[in-house]
C-alpha cells in the first residue's frame, strides 16, 4: 500500500492531473470567501459587459478631490478613442477623392490625420461619385471632431428648489481622479453574462455545481457498476446471464438517449443539480459493470478465495476482503473517468436544455448553454462562453491525466 | 459458410431483442414519470382561456387523440401499430406535420455529417495512436497530452473554437445553417456548393475530438502488443520490423473496433450537440427545438431514429468484426 502510494506520488502525469483539480476544487472553497454575495444576482442591467474596472461615473463627478496632471498625448487619445475605425474609413475615402496619395494617409497615426483634414477638408466641396450615405457620413464626422477639439470645460449643473438648473462644479479636460478614492468601483474581470451576472464568480460557483455532479453521479455509477459486476463475475450463471443481458442492453442502447428522454421527462420544475447528477449517474454505469466483471471472473477460482469459501465466509465478506483489493485499483480509475463523463454529460445535456433549472444554481454547461442562446460566440462576447470551454477542457484533461498516470503505475507495461 | 451464418443469426437475434428492448423503453420511461403529459399540452394550448369548459373539451380531445385514456398495454400495441407504419405522430410545435416527415429531412443531414467524421477520424486516430506507440520518445510525448487535451475537449466547445475562429473572425467558413439560408434544397450546382462549404467546419469540429478519444486506445492496445512475447520472438527471428508492426496493428485494431461498436453511441450524442452549436439541419437542432418547444412527439421520435442509428451501427461493426477476427474465421473453417 505504502509502495503504491509512493509510486502513484512519484508518476508526474498523474501529479499533474492531481494539483490542477487541486486547485480547482480550492478555487471554488476560496474565492466565495473573498467575493461574498449570491453568484446568481443581477447587477448589470443590459447583456454581455466587457471585462473591465467599472468607475461610478456619479461618484467621479461628484468627488471632491481632482488632480490636474497636464499630459501632452491626453487630446490625442481622447479623439482616437471617440473616432470609430469606420469614420476614419470615411475620411480616408474623402481624402482619396480630394485627391491626396494613398501613401499620405495613415489611419494610425490620429495626429497627423487630424492636421491633414483640416488642412484640406471643405464642406462646400462635392464629389458627384460619392453616396449621400457617405456624404453625411463625411459631415457628421467633421462636426463630430469639431466638438472634440475644442477644449471646452463640462458644466455639472445642480438642479435648483424651483426646477431651474444650477451650475454645480466645472470638470476641466486636464482633470483627474484617483479610482482608489472612488466609493463605487467594480472590478468584473470577466464582464457580465446575459444577465447581468459578474461572470468570474458565476462560473467557479458553476465549477463547483459542476464538480459536485461529477462526483455525485460518478459515485452513483462506479457504485451500481461495481455491485453488479462483483455478482455477475463472482456468482455466475443465472445471475450473469441476467446482469450481463441488462448490461449489454445498455451498452447498446446510448445513454445519451436515456438521458435525454429522462431528463425532459422530470420536467424543468423538477430538475435540480442533484436530480440531473442522480439520472446521470444512473445511465451510465455500464461500463464499470462490465469491466469489474471481467476481472472478477478472472479472479473467482484463486485458491484464497476456495479458501474462504470453505471456512464458510460470507458471500459480502469474501466479495469485499477476497476480491475488493485485486480490482480496487482499476476501480478508482474508473470512478475517475465516471467524475470526468458525469460532468461533460451535464454539460451535454445543459446543451440542448436539459440541465438543472435556471433559477437555483449556475452550472457549466448551464451558462455555455445561455452564453449560446444568446449568441455570444456571433456577438463578439469572448468572455461569456470562452473560459467555460477552457474550464471545462481543464478539468478533464487533469481527470484524464491522473488516470492516465495511474494507469502506468498498475500496468507496468505502459510504462516508458 | 456454416459457421458465419450461425454467428449472425445469434448476432441478428441478439440485436432484435436490444431493439425491441429500446422500443420498450422509449414509449415506458416518458409514461412512468409523474405528472400528465397531456395535461402539460393542454395547459399551454388552453393558457388563453377563460372557460373551464373549454379547456377540458381540449383535454379530452388531446387525451382521444394521443389515446391517453386507455389502458396501457392497448396504448403500447397502438404505438407499435403505428410505429410499423413509420407513423411517429403529429409534431406539437408544426402542428399538423408528422413527426416521421420532419425527421425524415434532418435524419439525412446527420448520416451524412456523422457517419463520415466518426469513420475519418477513428482512421486518422488510430493511425497516430500506432505511430505513437512504435516511435515513443519526442512524438509520443508531443501526441499524448495533446490526444488526452483534445479528447478532455467537449465536443460542442470545439465547435464553438472552431466557429469563432474560422466563422466569425476569420470569415471564410458560414456561421450556421447546412446550407445557404436563401436557397432551396435541390440537386443543383449552387446547392451543392454551398452545402460543401457549411459542411466542412462541423465535420472537422467531429473528427478532431475522435481522432483524440481513438489515439489514446490505440496507443495503449500497441505498447501491449508491442511488448508481447510474439514480438519479442519475431524479433529474434529477424524477421523486419516492417512486417512485425504489420501483425501488431492487426491485434491491436480488433479491440479498437469493438471499441468503436461501444462507443458509438458516445460519439454521436456529442456530435448531436456540436450540431447544434453550428445549427446545423440534423437531429441535434431538432432534438433541440423539440424541447424548448415541450414537443413530445418530436423528441421521442427523434431518440428512437437515434438509437435505431447506434444499433444498426453496432450491427454493422459486429458483422465486419466476424470476417475480420481470426477466432471467429476459424469457427468457421471447422
Amino acid at each position: 500500500m505504502k509502495n503504491t502510494l509512493r509510486q502513484i506520488t512519484q508518476s508526474p502525469k498523474f501529479m499533474i492531473g492531481f494539483c490542477l483539480i487541486l486547485v480547482l476544487i480550492l478555487t471554488t472553497l476560496i474565492y466565495p470567501l473573498f467575493s461574498p454575495g449570491s453568484p446568481l444576482e443581477m447587477i448589470g442591467l443590459g447583456t454581455f459587459f466587457r471585462p473591465g474596472t467599472y468607475v461610478s461615473v456619479y461618484d467621479s463627478v461628484t468627488t471632491d478631490k481632482r488632480y490636474t496632471i497636464n499630459l501632452t498625448d491626453a487630446a490625442e487619445k481622447r479623439v482616437a478613442s471617440k473616432l470609430a475605425s469606420e469614420d476614419k474609413e470615411v475620411m480616408k475615402t474623402w481624402l482619396l477623392e480630394f485627391g491626396i496619395a494613398e501613401e499620405e494617409i495613415d489611419l494610425e497615426d490620429t495626429e497627423a490625420l487630424l492636421d491633414l483634414w483640416f488642412n484640406t477638408y471643405d464642406e462646400s466641396i462635392r464629389f458627384d461619385n460619392m453616396t449621400t450615405a457617405v456624404r453625411k457620413h463625411v459631415q457628421r464626422t467633421d462636426a463630430k471632431l469639431d466638438g472634440l477639439l475644442e477644449h471646452q470645460d463640462i458644466i455639472v449643473a445642480d438642479s435648483a428648489a424651483d426646477g431651474s438648473l444650477v451650475e454645480g462644479s466645472l470638470i476641466k479636460g486636464n482633470e483627474y481622479i484617483n479610482v482608489a478614492e472612488i466609493a463605487n468601483v467594480r472590478v468584473l474581470p470577466l464582464g457580465t453574462d446575459n444577465f447581468g451576472r459578474d461572470m468570474l464568480k458565476e462560473m467557479i460557483s458553476a465549477l463547483g455545481v459542476s464538480l459536485m455532479i461529477g462526483l455525485i453521479a460518478g459515485a452513483i455509477a462506479t457504485f451500481i457498476g461495481l455491485a453488479l459486476g462483483l455478482l455477475s463475475g463472482y456468482l455466475g450463471g443465472v445471475v450473469d446471464d441476467i446482469i450481463m443481458f441488462v448490461t449489454n442492453l445498455f451498452t447498446v442502447i446510448p445513454s445519451f438517449v436515456l438521458l435525454i428522454l429522462i431528463s425532459f421527462s422530470i420536467g424543468q420544475s423538477d430538475r435540480g443539480a442533484t436530480t440531473v447528477a442522480i439520472v446521470i449517474g444512473l445511465t451510465s454505469w455500464v461500463w464499470t459493470t462490465r469491466s469489474v466483471r471481467a476481472q472478477v471472473t478472472s479472479l473467482r477460482n484463486r485458491d484464497h478465495v476456495n479458501l474462504s469459501k470453505l471456512s464458510g465466509h460470507s458471500l459480502i465478506r469474501i466479495l469485499v476482503t477476497d476480491i475488493l483489493p485485486y480490482i480496487a485499483s482499476y476501480v478508482i480509475m474508473a470512478f475517475i473517468l465516471q467524475i470526468c463523463s458525469g460532468i461533460l454529460a451535464e454539460a451535454q445535456l445543459s446543451m440542448l436544455g436539459l440541465g438543472p433549472k435556471t433559477t437555483s444554481v449556475p452550472t457549466l454547461g448551464l451558462m455555455m448553454f445561455w452564453a449560446m442562446a444568446y449568441t455570444a460566440h456571433l456577438n463578439g462576447a469572448w468572455w461569456a462562453y470562452f473560459p467555460l470551454v477552457i474550464l471545462i477542457a481543464c478539468i478533464s484533461f487533469s481527470l484524464n491525466l491522473m488516470n492516465t498516470g495511474l494507469d502506468q503505475v498498475f500496468n507496468p507495461q505502459l510504462r516508458d | 459458410m456454416k459457421g458465419y451464418k450461425k454467428y449472425f443469426g445469434k448476432k441478428a437475434l441478439w440485436f432484435f431483442i436490444t431493439l425491441v428492448c429500446a422500443v420498450i423503453l422509449n414509449f415506458i420511461l416518458p409514461r412512468l414519470m409523474p405528472g400528465d403529459p397531456v395535461a402539460a399540452i393542454t395547459a399551454r394550448i388552453a393558457g388563453g382561456m377563460t372557460s373551464a369548459t373549454a379547456a377540458q373539451q381540449i383535454y379530452q380531445e388531446y387525451a382521444e387523440k394521443f389515446g391517453t385514456n386507455q389502458p396501457m398495454i392497448v396504448q403500447f400495441f397502438t404505438y407499435i401499430k403505428n410505429l410499423l407504419r413509420g407513423d411517429l405522430g403529429l409534431s406539437f410545435t408544426q402542428y399538423p406535420r408528422p413527426v416521421s416527415d420532419i425527421l425524415k429531412s434532418s435524419v439525412i443531414w446527420t448520416v451524412c455529417l456523422q457517419l463520415p467524421a466518426i469513420l475519418t477520424g477513428w482512421i486518422i486516430g488510430n493511425v497516430l495512436g500506432a505511430l505513437a506507440a512504435y516511435i515513443r520518445k519526442g512524438f509520443d510525448k508531443v501526441l499524448l497530452p495533446l490526444s488526452l487535451l483534445i479528447s478532455g475537449l467537449p465536443a460542442f466547445g470545439l465547435a464553438i473554437i472552431l466557429l469563432v475562429v474560422f466563422g466569425v473572425n476569420l470569415k471564410i467558413a458560414p456561421i450556421s445553417g447546412g446550407y445557404a439560408q436563401n436557397l432551396i434544397p435541390s440537386f443543383t450546382p449552387t446547392f451543392i456548393k454551398s452545402v460543401i462549404g457549411h459542411y466542412w467546419l462541423p465535420f472537422f469540429s467531429i473528427v478532431i475530438i475522435a481522432i483524440g478519444g481513438q489515439a489514446i486506445g490505440m496507443r495503449s492496445m500497441s505498447i501491449y502488443e508491442l511488448n508481447s512475447d510474439y514480438v519479442k520472438y519475431s524479433r529474434f527471428l529477424g524477421i523486419k520490423d516492417r512486417k512485425i508492426v504489420g501483425y501488431v496493428f492487426r491485434n491491436a485494431m480488433l479491440p479498437q473496433i469493438t471499441g468503436l461498436a461501444l462507443s458509438i453511441g458516445t460519439m454521436i450524442g456529442g456530435a448531436l450537440v456540436a450540431e447544434v452549436i453550428f445549427n446545423y439541419p440534423g437531429l441535434g437542432s431538432t432534438i433541440l427545438r423539440g424541447i424548448t418547444g415541450s414537443d413530445y412527439p418530436m423528441i421521442s421520435g427523434s431518440t428512437l431514429i437515434i438509437t435505431l442509428m447506434v444499433l444498426a451501427a453496432s450491427f454493422i461493426i459486429d458483422i465486419v468484426y466476424g470476417f475480420i477476427d481470426p477466432r471467429v474465421k476459424a469457427a468457421q473453417i471447422e
